[in-house]
């Protein structure tokens, strides 16, 4: 949109830059992400497919201490009821914003297209500190960084049900190499939304004015 | 007279009202409130009914040649292996109650000389671990069969000697890779892995395959599970 059209609209009424259904699908995402990694560290570390475990304060799923009194076990169930509810919410709303995005035309306005070059001109840019962020608008890096973080969510999902149905689902966890390499994917899938959560998180954190739309929606005077 | 004891969700759920309240002094996280509590058990009751929906009655566990087969198999248990149950054939009866025609209890020898079958199966933990194995032995549909079980009933479940205790649901328990095994990689159950009788069962995780079992129960009445009254996921099918 034309910035002189945008100033335009903004003395009639405020410009809505994140619609009421993308706010809400974000937020329950983030929630869902949230329980979803802190309960799946916790049942990774009974099981470590690495040299390495989760710190437990790092973890979710009840605390160990009091499932070892009550329960005999360090909180491997409490993190899988966690990870088996919140999947529900991690899916149904991923489907919901998948349906929207694709059917109002978000992906294709907001994600669309994603070119290497202007990938690589954008990230350049960036790094040296000249791109200019403008508000409502996303450069290719962003817009290859949402493409992306969404795929890896979609293939976390499915990697997750060949890891919970290898026998139901076993052409799927075939797809993924089968139930112990499918296990690879789903961390490695994990590790790559962390990483992106980094970048989202310090993003925000170095261009705070980009998070009150994300709650509002709206563009506040702060501009 | 069930020998299965007749664990309660909902008397578990207030089991775990009283915890919550001890962990609001205690000052831990979210998982041990209240609301939670009740929350991720609901969930949890729900998931078992999706699973029930998922589960395929046709669908086979995919099986694996003997070259797959995991020549070191992992122990595993609520304790260590020295503390294995170790039954004496001569003694050993395999107890019959609930809905079943006849409870004549079983012995070795004549669990032994039902009609077997066997597979080389995935074995899937709860912890995410999986060891490719071979059991041998009779359908489980074969023997509830020959018993005059009643198969419109919803749960089968098992009672072990370690103290162990698990129950599945009645279409698990027909399903053709369900088996009573008597033997392990092609040796008479080792003590370790439940002699003399396991349940095998590949649509499911490890834990919903009891070692050990001396008594077997057909009831309508939710039987409820060791791991599964901590909050496992009573389902828990593959």
């Amino acid at each position: 949109m034309v910035a002189a059209d945008q100033r335009a609209t903004q003395r009639v009424r405020p410009i809505v830059l994140h619609p009421l259904l993308a706010r809400i699908t974000h937020w329950l995402n983030a929630l869902a992400i949230f329980i979803m990694i802190g309960s799946g560290w916790r049942i990774y570390n009974s099981e470590p497919l690495f040299d390495f475990e989760f710190p437990v304060w790092m973890t979710f799923g009840g605390w160990p201490e009091v499932s070892q009194h009550w329960h005999n076990e360090e909180g491997l169930a409490g993190a899988l009821q966690w990870h088996f509810a919140a999947m529900w919410l991690l899916f149904i709303n991923l489907l919901v914003y998948l349906v929207y995005g694709l059917t109002s035309g978000h992906f294709r306005r907001d994600f669309l297209p994603v070119w290497p070059n202007e990938v690589i001109r954008d990230l350049r840019a960036a790094l040296g500190g000249r791109l200019v962020h403008n508000i409502g608008e996303r450069n290719a890096v962003q817009r290859a960084l949402y493409i992306g973080v969404m795929t890896v969510i979609v293939l976390t999902v499915l990697s997750g049900v060949s890891i919970w149905k290898p026998v139901q689902f076993q052409e799927l966890t075939a797809v993924f190499g089968g139930y112990d390499a499918a296990r690879y994917v789903h961390f490695f899938c994990m590790a790559a939304i962390v990483l992106f959560l980094v970048v989202h998180l310090t993003l925000t954190a170095l261009v705070p004015k980009v998070l009150p739309p994300m709650i509002t929606g709206r563009l506040g005077r702060w501009r | 007279m069930s020998p299965i004891r007749k664990t309660d969700r909902r008397g578990f759920l207030k089991g775990g009202l009283s915890l919550g309240a001890l962990s609001l002094l205690t000052g831990c996280d979210l998982t041990d409130n209240e609301p939670a509590q009740r929350l991720l058990w609901n969930m949890s009751f729900w998931n078992d009914r999706v699973q029930g929906w998922l589960f395929n009655p046709n669908r086979l566990a995919p099986t694996y040649p003997e070259s797959a087969v995991d020549r070191v198999f992992r122990y595993n248990a609520f304790y260590p292996e020295e503390q294995a149950p170790q039954l004496d054939p001569v003694t050993y009866r395999l107890e019959l109650s609930g809905a079943i025609g006849d409870r004549r209890a079983w012995t070795v020898d004549e669990l032994y000389q039902l009609p077997q079958t066997s597979q080389i199966t995935r074995h899937v933990c709860v912890e995410g671990w999986s060891r490719i194995g071979k059991w041998s032995g009779c359908p489980l549909r074969v023997f509830l069969e020959r018993v005059e079980a009643d198969l419109t009933k919803k749960y089968v479940g098992f009672i072990c000697a370690d103290g162990y205790y698990t129950s599945i649901d009645m279409p698990t328990a027909l399903h053709p890779q369900t088996i009573m095994a008597f033997t392990f990689a092609d040796q008479v159950l080792p003590r370790k892995f439940g002699y003399p009788m396991k349940i095998r069962i590949p649509t499911k995780l490890g834990f919903k395959n009891p070692k050990f079992v001396v008594a077997l129960l057909v009831t309508n009445d939710y039987p409820g599970g060791f791991w599964e009254d901590y909050g496992y996921n009573w389902f828990s099918g593959s």
